[in-house]
């Protein structure tokens, strides 16, 4: 196990070290006092682990293929974007455009996230991405998804404030969404209905739950107690009939 | 043929980053210019800049000038208007470094001045008024030579270059201030040039935005059958002016202002209580026109507070934080953390939804004593 004092480096440095290390056949590595270095992780193909402590910068794992990273500490704005395959864990918040168009790989969230969470996420045949979050998200959620599955657990929620944001899921036309608890109907999008979980669906979250549980030392039976919604959308062109001539 | 910055186009970034001790506390420039430095990827070096409140006490009764001037028959042309409407307590050339990044900067000037009292019964208007009609008549007609800043114990500090660089050609780490609010730049739409980096001013409102605001025609419409002039080639500029106009001149509280520049969507607001609805209704129909569409993320800098916010549907980064008695918003958590590392608590706000700091009220009296 290898451990690299990020304070003060550039990313481009932090980022040529790490892949460096990384070739030179560096199974896990410890980054410590990170603080906005973006791309960290980005286009790195492989079987590795990163440990970051601090805060990473934008576009954490961008484009990753494989690697597990482990994030101690709030992340920024495009964790996972167009990633294509490993684990992110983060036990701190990530914000906006979380898993922007994501194509496999999955991402846990202990704490919220912020707007267009799974914007144009995507699935093709084993690439099916999956994103966990812990606590609430913003508005736009799972905006434009076109695969894969988003589950929004809603923990240690403060009384009257809702789980999720308005316009949850617009242009949504393939994938699943998972919420626990209700959804207001005046915060959904157009294109989607909110139905009840099939038996199969349950199975799959208590797995999904249960992994989630493991990554932040919690009981996954207390978070299933509450039941879900399941968001999917009508259609799967929803503008098919916008640019007629 | 080689094409000059503005007339071609580069893809978009900016940063911002502002801090306030509410206990008053002035501090250096240096932790801004840190926390703007760390966000560096984010400005392409043709705009930075700095607004900062609290720096003239020993002047703090009038009105700072900070002027530039691109030749010196704009300088006397200025002058001139100057000494016919003030009485000026001092006057000095911006103190500035040399700094090798920096390209040639324009003449650079400030002047500590109190309007004649004869003038402005001439005018009959408002101190103020005087003060922001004499600001856009210096922008607007003479050739070469616009106001930075113009409120009272504040200055703004601009130029082309990055953040950091700029902090350092204005020797920012010699000011002692209680807010800080900065920018840094990438102009996508509009030019690069010194009088076009942010903050954009009016008396003691300084603006730093990140974003574009795609409704300036109908801003600029609107603020100009106010007697407001946009000169300065950037949609930011009537951000400042609008705020102004509703704070300053309309009476609007500053929470009820935001909520006009990013109003609530008709459908949240059929679902508010009847007694909000009306507001909200009303506010939307007079002020439609000074709705700001588009993505932003701005900070309002002003004396006593400042006022980060986002647009309603958050198209741009926003992050805030506190830490004892000083409240921080930034582009980035990291620009925070970077200047305050044990932040105790770090918050996102909605779309819409403003984050005011204000000095504590005793802190306030002090100061203004």
């Amino acid at each position: 196990m290898e451990t690299l004092n990020a304070r003060g480096l550039h990313y481009q440095v932090l980022n040529e070290t790490v892949r460096k290390l990384l070739d030179n056949g560096c199974r896990e590595l410890v980054l410590k006092n990170v603080n906005g270095q973006r791309y960290i992780g980005a286009g790195l193909q492989g079987q590795a682990r990163l440990e970051i402590h601090g805060v990473p910068g934008n576009n954490l794992a961008a484009l990753m293929d494989g690697l597990e990273i482990e994030v101690f500490g709030n992340a920024q704005d495009g964790v996972g974007n167009t990633m294509n395959g490993g684990t992110v864990v983060i036990h701190g918040n990530a914000t906006d455009i979380t898993g922007y168009a994501m194509r496999g790989g999955r991402i846990f969230i202990r704490g919220n996230v912020g707007y267009r969470v799974g914007i144009h996420m995507k699935a093709f045949r084993d690439k099916k991405p999956l994103i966990v979050i812990g606590g609430q998200a913003g508005d736009f959620f799972g905006e434009y998804m076109a695969g894969g599955t988003l589950v929004l657990l809603g923990l240690d929620l403060p009384p009257g404030k809702p789980v999720v944001g308005n316009f949850v899921a617009t242009g949504m036309h393939g994938g699943e969404i998972f919420i626990r608890g209700q959804v207001d109907p005046f915060s959904l999008g157009k294109e989607v209905k909110a139905v009840a979980p099939t038996v199969a669906d349950q199975q799959r979250l208590q797995e999904i739950v249960g992994e989630f549980a493991r990554y932040f030392d919690l009981e996954a039976e207390k978070i299933l107690a509450r039941p879900f919604t399941k968001l999917i959308p009508y259609n799967k062109r929803p503008y098919g009939t916008l640019y007629t001539y | 043929m080689m094409l000059k910055e503005g007339e071609y186009r580069i893809p978009s970034g900016c940063a911002i980053s502002g801090f306030i001790n509410r206990d008053g506390r002035r501090v250096n420039g240096s932790a801004i210019i840190q926390s703007m430095a760390l966000m560096q990827e984010r400005s392409n070096g043709l705009g930075g800049g700095f607004a900062a409140y609290g720096i003239y006490p020993e002047y703090q009764d009038y009105y700072a000038l900070h002027l530039l001037f691109e030749d010196k028959l704009s300088r006397n042309q200025v002058e001139e208007l100057i000494k016919d409407n003030f009485y000026i307590e001092a006057e000095d050339r911006i103190p500035t470094r040399h700094v090798r990044s920096i390209g040639k900067a324009p003449l650079l000037w400030r002047y500590f001045v109190t309007p004649r009292m004869a003038k402005i019964e001439e005018s009959q208007e408002t101190e103020a008024d005087f003060m922001s009609r004499l600001v856009m008549r210096i922008n607007d007609s003479v050739a070469g030579a616009y106001v930075v800043s113009s409120g009272k114990n504040m200055g703004a500090f601009k130029g082309v270059g990055y953040p950091e660089d700029i902090g350092e050609f204005f020797r920012l780490d010699e000011y002692q201030a209680y807010s800080w609010i900065a920018h840094g730049r990438f102009p996508t739409n509009t030019p690069g040039w010194w009088g076009g980096a942010h903050p954009f001013t009016l008396l003691d409102w300084s603006v730093v935005h990140n974003g574009e605001i795609s409704s300036y025609g109908a801003n600029r419409r609107f603020l100009e059958m106010y007697g407001y002039k946009m000169t300065l080639q950037t949609d930011t500029e009537v951000v400042a002016y609008a705020i102004d106009l509703l704070v300053r001149r309309h009476g609007l509280p500053l929470e009820t202002a935001a909520r006009v520049l990013a109003a609530p969507f008709w459908q949240e607001i059929d679902r508010l209580p009847a007694v909000e609805r009306e507001l909200y209704t009303h506010l939307r129909v007079v002020y439609g026109n000074l709705l700001l569409n588009g993505p932003f993320s701005i900070i309002v800098g002003f004396s006593g507070g400042f006022m980060a916010l986002n647009d309603r549907i958050k198209l741009r980064p926003l992050v805030a934080a506190s830490c004892g008695a000083t409240l921080y918003a930034a582009s980035e958590e990291a620009a925070i953390r970077e200047i305050c590392p044990d932040v105790e608590k770090v918050w996102y706000p909605r779309g819409g939804e403003p984050v005011i700091g204000r000095l504590e009220e005793e802190t306030q009296c002090r100061l203004s004593a």
